[in-house]
C-alpha cells in the first residue's frame, strides 16, 4: 500500500495536445516498423538487394543507358509502396484483429489523430529508405538529372494511393488475408509495374492497361524527372490522383475498426 | 438537472445511468431491459453467470456497443460522446496491446494521449511489472498482460474507469494489488465499475453489488444489504444424519439442510443457546463435528439462489 500513497490518484482528466498524441503514436508505428524483422525485409533489405543486383549484372534489357540510371527510380517506387502499402495494410489489420484500434479508440486519440499518426510514420520511414536507397545508388554510380523537386509531388500522391489501397484492405479483409493479399499484390505490381522490367516488353493493348497502375504511374514519372531530364510529371501525377481519392473514399466508407 | 454552460454538462450526475437497456446478437438477446445506476465516488461491482450480459453492458458503457434500446448515460453524457474519452478509464477483458510493443514503452505512448498523467514508471512499479518493462507485451503473463492493461486505463487519471474482470488469471499476490489500487482510485475520488463473478472480490471491494442474470437485474445493494443480517451454524460430519431428528431438538422457527453432502447448516436463531444444542445431540448421537462455526450468508450463497445452480 506504501507505493499508492506516492501516487496522486485523484482525479484530472484532460486530453494531452494534438500534436503531442500524434508525435507519440507515430513514433511508436515507426519504432514498430524498424523493428520488425519482416517489415525490414520487405522495405529495405529486398529493395536495396534488387537495386545492387539488377545495376551490376545485365539480368533486363533495359534499353539505351546505364542499368542504375534505369533501376534507381523504380526502387524509389518499391520502396514507397513497400511501406505506404504492404508495411500498412498488414500492420493495421493486425491492429484491427488484435483490438488495438478498438483500444486507441477509447483514448483521447481521435481517428483523425490516429491517421495523421500513421501518415506521419509512413513518411518518416520512406525518408529513410530514400536516403539509403539514394546513397546505394549514387555510390553505384547513379547520376540523377532532371528536375528531382517533381520526384516530391509524385512520392506524396504516391504515398497516399497507396495508403488508401493498405488501408482498404486491411480495413475490410481478416488480418490473415491482408497478410497474404499484400505480399501478393507487392510481387504483382513489381513484376508489371515497369519497376525492373520496362513496360514496352509488354504487347501494346496490356502495356496501356498496366501504364494505368499506381506503381506504374510513379515509376514513370521518377524515371522522367530524375533521370530523362523531364519536366512536369503531368500524366503519372493525374494517375495517382484518381487512385489516391478513389482508394482513399472508399477506405474511408468501408473501414471497419473492428 | 440543469447544464450552465457546455463545461457543466454531466456534473452532478451519476457515474452510470441504465434505464431499457437492449442488446441483441442476432437472435440473441444479451441484455433484456436492464436498469440500474452507479453512484459516483464508489465502487459498483456488476455481478452475474457467464454470459449474463455482463461485458455487453460495460461495453455499451465504453462507447464500443450501441445499444438497440433503452438509454444510457455515462456522467451524464452518451457513451459515444468524445467529450467522455479523457474522462475514463478503460481495461477491456482482454487484448487491445500491440503483441510487439514494451510493455513500458507502450503505457508511455498511452499516457502521452492525456494532459495529466501519472508516471508511468511508478505505475509500473506499483503493478510490479517494472522488471518487465521492456518486455513484449505477447511475452508477458496473462496475469502481467492484465497488470499493464490495468496502468492503462488508470494512468490518464480519469474520474470513473471500467474494469471488465479485472482479476481473472491474476494470482492472489497480483489479485491484492489490483484490490489495492481499486480501493485507493475509490479513497481518491474516483468512480470504478467493474464486472466479476468472484463473490470474494464483490464482497470485498464493491460499496455497490448489481446481480445480473439472462440480461436484467436480478437483485441490487450494498454486499450486507445482499447477505443479510442473517447467521447460520455450519459443521462438517459423516454424511447421511438424520437432519429431520436433529431439527425436532431446534427452538421452532430453524431451519437445518445437509448440502452438499457431509456439509451441515443450521439457521435460526444462531447463538449459544442454538449452538449447545446442536453440539449436545451430535455428542448423544455419538457423531463428530469438524469445522463447527457460525457466520453469516456469503454472497456466493446469496447469488447461487438467485441464478440457480445449473452450469452455463
Amino acid at each position: 500500500m506504501s507505493a499508492i500513497t506516492t501516487l496522486d490518484l485523484t482525479p484530472r482528466p484532460g486530453a494531452a495536445p494534438l500534436h503531442r498524441m500524434v508525435l507519440a503514436q507515430a513514433g511508436a508505428e515507426i519504432r514498430a516498423t524498424l523493428r520488425n524483422g519482416e517489415q525490414l525485409l520487405l522495405t529495405l533489405i529486398i529493395p536495396i538487394l534488387l537495386l545492387a543486383g539488377f545495376s551490376a549484372a545485365p539480368l533486363v534489357d533495359v534499353g539505351g543507358g546505364r542499368r542504375v540510371d534505369f533501376v534507381a527510380p523504380g526502387i524509389l517506387a518499391l520502396a514507397v509502396m513497400s511501406t505506404a502499402f504492404t508495411g500498412q495494410a498488414i500492420a493495421t489489420g493486425f491492429e484491427r484483429r488484435y483490438g488495438v484500434l478498438r483500444r486507441l479508440g477509447a483514448t483521447p486519440l481521435s481517428r483523425t489523430g490516429l491517421l495523421l499518426a500513421k501518415t506521419v510514420a509512413v513518411v518518416a520511414v520512406e525518408a529513410l529508405q530514400i536516403v539509403v536507397i539514394t546513397v546505394v545508388a549514387l555510390a553505384l554510380g547513379w547520376s540523377p538529372h532532371g528536375g528531382p523537386l517533381w520526384a516530391v509531388p509524385l512520392l506524396l500522391l504516391g504515398t497516399a494511393a497507396f495508403s488508401g489501397l493498405g488501408l482498404l484492405m486491411a480495413g475490410t479483409l481478416r488480418a490473415e488475408a491482408t497478410l497474404a493479399g499484400a505480399n501478393l499484390v507487392y510481387l504483382v505490381l513489381l513484376g508489371l509495374g515497369g519497376v525492373l522490367f520496362p513496360l514496352d516488353r509488354f504487347p501494346g493493348g496490356v502495356r496501356q492497361v498496366l501504364e494505368l497502375l499506381p506503381i506504374s504511374a510513379l515509376t514513370s514519372g521518377l524515371r522522367g524527372v530524375l533521370g530523362d531530364g523531364g519536366g512536369f510529371p503531368g500524366g503519372p501525377l493525374l494517375v495517382l490522383l484518381c487512385w489516391a481519392v478513389a482508394a482513399l473514399a472508399l477506405a474511408a466508407r468501408t473501414f471497419r475498426w473492428e | 438537472m440543469t447544464a450552465v454552460g457546455d463545461s457543466a454538462v454531466g456534473d452532478g450526475a451519476p457515474a452510470v445511468e441504465i434505464d431499457g437497456l437492449v442488446k441483441r446478437y442476432g437472435r440473441t438477446t444479451a441484455v433484456d431491459g436492464l436498469a440500474f445506476s452507479c453512484a459516483r465516488g464508489v465502487v459498483t461491482a456488476i455481478l452475474g453467470p457467464n454470459g449474463a450480459g455482463k461485458t455487453s453492458t460495460i461495453e455499451i458503457c465504453e462507447g464500443f456497443r450501441r445499444p438497440d434500446g433503452g438509454t444510457v448515460r455515462v456522467l451524464g453524457l452518451d457513451p459515444a460522446d468524445p467529450a467522455l474519452k479523457p474522462r475514463l478509464g478503460i481495461m477491456p477483458q482482454a487484448g487491445g496491446v500491440p503483441p510487439a510493443a514494451r510493455a513500458g514503452e507502450w503505457l508511455r505512448v498511452v499516457s502521452r494521449f492525456y494532459a495529466h498523467p501519472l508516471d508511468p514508471d511508478a505505475l509500473l512499479a506499483l503493478l510490479g511489472l517494472t522488471a518487465h518493462a521492456r518486455t513484449p507485451y505477447r511475452r508477458l503473463s496473462g496475469g502481467q498482460q492484465q497488470r499493464l492493461s490495468l496502468a492503462a486505463a488508470v494512468v490518464g487519471r480519469p474520474e470513473l474507469v471500467f474494469l471488465d474482470e479485472p482479476t481473472a488469471g491474476l494470482d492472489p499476490q497480483a489479485r491484492h494489488a489490483c484490490w489495492d489500487l481499486v480501493t485507493a482510485l475509490r479513497d481518491a475520488g474516483v468512480s470504478v465499475v467493474l464486472t466479476t463473478h468472484q463473490m470474494d472480490e464483490a464482497e470485498r471491494l464493491s460499496d455497490h453489488v448489481v446481480v445480473i442474470d439472462h440480461g436484467r437485474v436480478v437483485a441490487e445493494g450494498t454486499p450486507s444489504e445482499l447477505t443479510g443480517a442473517e447467521r447460520q451454524l455450519r459443521f462438517r460430519a459423516r454424511p447421511g444424519l438424520d437432519v429431520e431428528e436433529l431439527l425436532a431438538a431446534l427452538p421452532p422457527g430453524s431451519a437445518a439442510k445437509e448440502s452438499p453432502s457431509g456439509h451441515y447448516i443450521i439457521e435460526g436463531q444462531v447463538g449459544p443457546q442454538l449452538l449447545a444444542t446442536v453440539t449436545a445431540w451430535c455428542a448423544t448421537e455419538g457423531v463428530t463435528t469438524e469445522d463447527l462455526r457460525i457466520e453469516r450468508r456469503t454472497l456466493e450463497d446469496v447469488f447461487l439462489e438467485l441464478t440457480g445452480r445449473e452450469l452455463r
